[in-house]
């Protein structure tokens, strides 16, 4: 006879295994291996918290520690690959196959682990794209999640950095996976109940605080005279003729730039109150100074930022916190609210081609997507309507009839012509492309497509791309913002002065704006410093980013 | 280091009185700018000095862009360069041209 | 952290010309900014085009005034020679060319006899580059300086910028007749990666910012006595600063270096054997000494007008 209900019959083989090592629901450091080999099998899944910015770094090297003899052929289902520990499980051969999002500080070992055949590869996805598989075919056996602190019955504190745990824990433990948490001590009473006791399994007491990395903080000491200047063309060319009052902003200085503008050069155009008012952000501190000056409603975040979170409780108004005071992050929701909820994503990339497709990849490193492309797409799923989505629909689709006409998300990308090591932003040919052919990938991986950007912000100027007809005024409107790149030299110089006269592409003196105006003075605050002095002191900037 | 020079037939005098200014600092991704009034009123010479070498058409393309938008007749300038990007260079010539066209304070 | 209530800063600040950061300007305008409007004349300009005949060996780019301004101008119309090192080029490094110009303005001051200096520091040290030229160099300048002391003249040095003030450099600024620091300033001679290499990451740890401030920055050198005043990191600050010491400090002789060998035996006896700078200020009865860091700049000075070594007929 068919067995209907066979997982929740290995469940509570799994969990009778696992106790023998726990007192109650908590397993000691030194039995983690012997545990974790009591729990997982060959060849489950195990989603390794692995997030954006916090990991559950005990369980990580704990399972790096087993006996590949026992457990082997693991696929890896994880947000970020992070931890060197995350790679050893591959290396040593106890994990064969891996499903990913994000993998800034391993980029290169990712890439040297697949070009060497220690990793089979399942798929590069979105943050919200994996959480979306954990419940379709994706689904964990076992979580090994992070937490702040537990009480005796499980029940979990997870706190400012929430971020991915409840989708994991929501995903593993309704189909009958096991799910471990680590945390610095187990304690009586928790500040707030962020995941119920009878939603996990067991619980490790590090002694120490899980590890997370400071990813939002930008010191303003390194914006540079170009970064305010392609600011203030985003503010004025974008933000005020839009109308942009919901938004998110991808980490990086030209965005950080425009943070510390709004309460200079945003009040000197007379726009608080009518852009950027509710954003889907992390804590960023350099939006600090427009907080404070009255021009932010509400801030909903993917996770929290190391320093922050004295300034989070004492501005509950502002973020989303808990009846404890401490800040509430969710990625997938945020995630969702990005895509969803806002009408502009500004952020920045490595590489844009002559169609408009963007990409962070070189290569060497594989990093991975994160949460950008949700931020960076239309969402075509959108109903409701919104001043800036209507006029971009508008501008995209002038002659359909308006009652059928799609709006249309504004997905800007900003930069310097030149990157870092005076490096070209606009390329001929996307390095992902020719990554693609080398590993033979079905799919170049690119950050945003071309048909999801709406505008791109240089030194040099903004090229509308909704106000293209063609895909000739497309590759011409990008040259002509393309500086002295070869791209750029390349434009057809009697092409790009017509696509300015009909404001396709706009220099800065179209919009008033004198390029030898952009100054660091202009920024609200020009160093960490600063920042805490506009926080009142609340704010504490981790140890690197300080010099007292 | 690489030396180039370019000579311009420019639009207009360069406006003010000023004989003499220099702006910028010599540092990696930057660049000097010094600017002498010293040519006749039609004429600008472009001369750089330059730790970054074999880009000599981004220079070309950089210096007639900047002579056609901001006329620099009768200056000479004189460039000490770092390896700044060509933005930052344009920004600094133009930034030399105004700074010897503005009145002594 | 206890850090006292910071005041939000003031938004005029940002187009107040007056208000204008020393950290963040170049020499250029250090010296516009701090001297009477069109009184300065620079000596060796830049269009004289003296730049150092060594970098090229190296393929490294010149600058045409070789990293350092100097020339003579007025503050509040009172006559003063001014050099300012620009520490953006080469770190603010002591060059052949570089360190001329700053012995040379020394002497035009001790021939002079009756106009003050301020020496802008914002240096490394002696260029590597050219290091037998850069050490003759400090040599000669510690000689000139101080024989214009000897002549009755008022050197004051003035050190804020991102190079700090290290190397040759702090020996020369050692033989001033006053300094005035701001937060961001640093002065010593062997710097932060130097003292590292040479006795261990646990002795030093350079990328400890906060030590390395603690240790060699401006609120520490205030505290120490090392540095006369020390002053909000604005160009107004530092010219007002300037003057205050100009018309304060005391004439130089014998006695006065036979005070300041006293000052400073005496500084190693009580301070010797302390491990830290917090050390430091909780043996001079600083409140709070741990707070001291963090605390702003105008607290600062309140706090080390109060409670900071005295000042001594020294120097």
């Amino acid at each position: 006879m068919k067995s209907w209900n066979a997982q929740k019959t290995t469940l509570a083989e799994r969990l009778a295994d696992g106790r023998r090592y726990a007192s109650g629901k908590t397993i000691e450091v030194v039995d983690l291996p012997n545990f974790l080999e009591a729990v997982i099998r060959p060849a489950d899944r195990v989603c390794l918290e692995g997030d954006n910015q916090k990991q559950a770094d005990v369980l990580a090297a704990a399972l790096a520690d087993v006996d590949p003899a026992k457990i082997h052929d693991l696929h890896m289902v994880q947000s970020g690959v992070v931890l060197p520990e995350h790679l050893d499980v591959f290396e040593k051969g106890i994990a064969r196959r891996l499903d990913y999002s994000y993998s800034g500080p391993q980029a290169a070992r990712v890439a040297r682990l697949l070009f060497g055949g220690k990793i089979e590869l399942g798929a590069v996805h979105t943050y919200l794209e994996l959480f979306a598989r954990y419940f379709v075919d994706l689904t964990p056996n076992v979580a090994l999640i992070a937490a702040v602190c537990a009480d005796r019955d499980g029940n979990l504190y997870t706190g400012p950095n929430t971020e991915d745990t409840p989708t994991v824990v929501e995903a593993t433990t309704f189909k009958s996976g096991i799910v471990v948490a680590q945390v610095a001590e187990i304690v009586d009473r928790l500040p707030r109940v962020d995941i119920p006791g009878d939603q996990v399994h067991f619980v490790v007491e590090a002694k120490k605080p899980f590890y997370v990395e400071p990813l939002f903080t930008r010191d303003p000491a390194a914006i540079t005279e170009a970064q305010v200047l392609t600011a203030m063309l985003a503010i004025k060319g974008l933000y005020a003729p839009y109308g942009i009052r919901r938004l998110n902003h991808g980490i990086g200085f030209s965005t950080a730039a425009i943070e510390l503008l709004l309460p200079t050069y945003g009040e000197k155009l007379g726009l608080k109150g009518s852009v950027c008012t509710h954003w889907a952000l992390n804590p960023h501190p350099a939006l600090i100074p427009a907080i404070e000056s009255g021009w932010v409603e509400q801030i909903h975040s993917f996770g929290s930022e190391v320093g922050m979170d004295d300034y989070i409780r004492a501005r509950s108004d502002i973020y989303f916190t808990g009846p404890d005071g401490s800040l509430r992050s969710n990625r997938a929701f945020c995630q969702v609210a990005g895509l969803y909820a806002c009408d502009m994503f500004i952020g920045s990339t490595l590489q844009i081609d002559l169609l408009g497709n963007s990409s962070t990849v070189t290569t060497s490193r594989i990093a991975g997507f994160g949460g950008a492309p949700n931020m960076g797409s239309d969402a075509r799923g959108r109903r409701h309507p919104s001043a800036p989505w209507l006029q971009a629909g508008k501008e995209a689709d002038p002659d359909g009839p308006p009652p059928l006409r799609r709006g249309r998300k504004l997905v800007v990308q900003i930069g310097e012509t030149f990157g870092d090591k005076n490096v070209p932003l606009f390329v001929e040919k996307l390095d992902a492309l020719t990554l693609a052919e080398k590993l033979n990938l079905e799919l170049a991986p690119l950050m945003i497509y071309a048909d999801d950007v709406t505008h791109i912000v240089t030194e040099e100027g903004i090229a509308n791309l909704l106000l293209c007809r063609d895909k000739d005024e497309r590759e011409q409107a990008i040259r002509g913002v393309a500086g002295y790149t070869d791209v750029g030299r390349g434009r057809d110089g009697k092409m790009v002065r017509r696509l300015r006269e009909r404001g396709v592409i706009r220099r800065p003196e179209d919009l008033g704006i004198d390029p030898l105006d952009a100054d660091r003075s202009l920024l609200a605050a020009r160093s960490i410093k600063d920042l805490v002095r506009w926080s009142g002191g609340l704010y504490a900037p981790p140890s690197k980013f300080r010099n007292w | 280091m690489e030396t180039l020079s370019y000579r311009h037939k420019a639009q207009e005098r360069a406006a003010g009185s000023k004989s003499l200014a220099i702006i910028g600092v010599v540092a990696s991704g930057n660049l000097e700018v010094l600017v002498e009034r010293s040519l006749p009123d039609t004429e600008c010479q472009v001369d750089i000095n330059t730790a970054a070498e074999g880009f000599g058409a981004v220079w070309e393309a950089v210096i007639a862009d900047f002579v056609e938008r901001r006329s620099p007749g009768g200056l000479r300038l004189s460039v000490n360069d770092g390896g700044a990007r060509p933005d930052t260079v344009a920004l600094r010539l133009a930034q030399a041209v105004r700074l010897i066209e503005e009145e002594d304070r | 952290m206890n850090a006292r209530k910071l005041e939000a800063p003031d938004l005029s600040r940002v187009a107040n010309s007056k208000t204008v950061s020393w950290y963040e300007a170049s020499a250029r305008q250090r010296v516009r900014l701090m001297l009477d409007a069109g009184s300065f004349r620079e000596f060796i300009g830049p269009e004289q085009r003296e730049q150092s005949p060594h970098l090229r060996v190296f393929d490294l780019p010149t600058q045409f005034d070789d990293g350092i301004v100097v020339g003579r101008g007025r503050i509040a119309g009172t006559p003063i020679f001014v050099a300012a090192q620009e520490g953006r080029f080469m770190g603010g490094a002591f060059g052949e060319v570089h360190g001329a110009k700053l012995t040379g303005l020394l002497r035009a001051a001790r021939d002079t006899k009756s106009v003050p200096v301020l020496i802008l520091f914002d240096t490394g040290g002696v260029r590597l580059q050219e290091a037998n030229a850069g050490e003759l160099a400090i040599a000669e300048i510690m000689r000139a300086l101080i024989e214009a002391r000897m002549a009755g003249v008022k050197i004051v040095g003035l050190i804020g910028g991102r190079a700090g003030c290290y190397g040759g450099g702090g020996l020369i600024a050692g033989c001033c007749s006053a300094l005035a620091v701001s937060e961001q300033g640093r002065i010593g001679v062997s710097g932060p990666e130097v003292i590292e290499t040479n006795r261990g990451v646990e002795e030093f740890d350079s990328r400890d910012r906060a030590l390395v401030w603690r240790t060699m920055g401006g609120k520490h050198r205030r505290l120490l006595g090392g540095a006369e005043a020390f002053v909000d990191d604005t160009i107004q600050s530092f010219r007002n600063i300037a003057l205050s010491l100009i018309g304060s400090v005391p004439s130089f002789g014998l006695d006065v270096l036979k005070a300041e060998q006293a000052r400073l035996e005496e500084r190693l006896q009580r301070f010797g054997t302390c491990a830290d700078a917090i050390d430091i200020w909780r043996a001079e009865d600083i409140f709070d000494a741990e707070a001291v860091p963090a605390i702003s700049s105008l607290d600062f000075i309140d706090l080390a007008n109060r409670d900071g070594e005295p000042r001594y007929d020294a120097r």
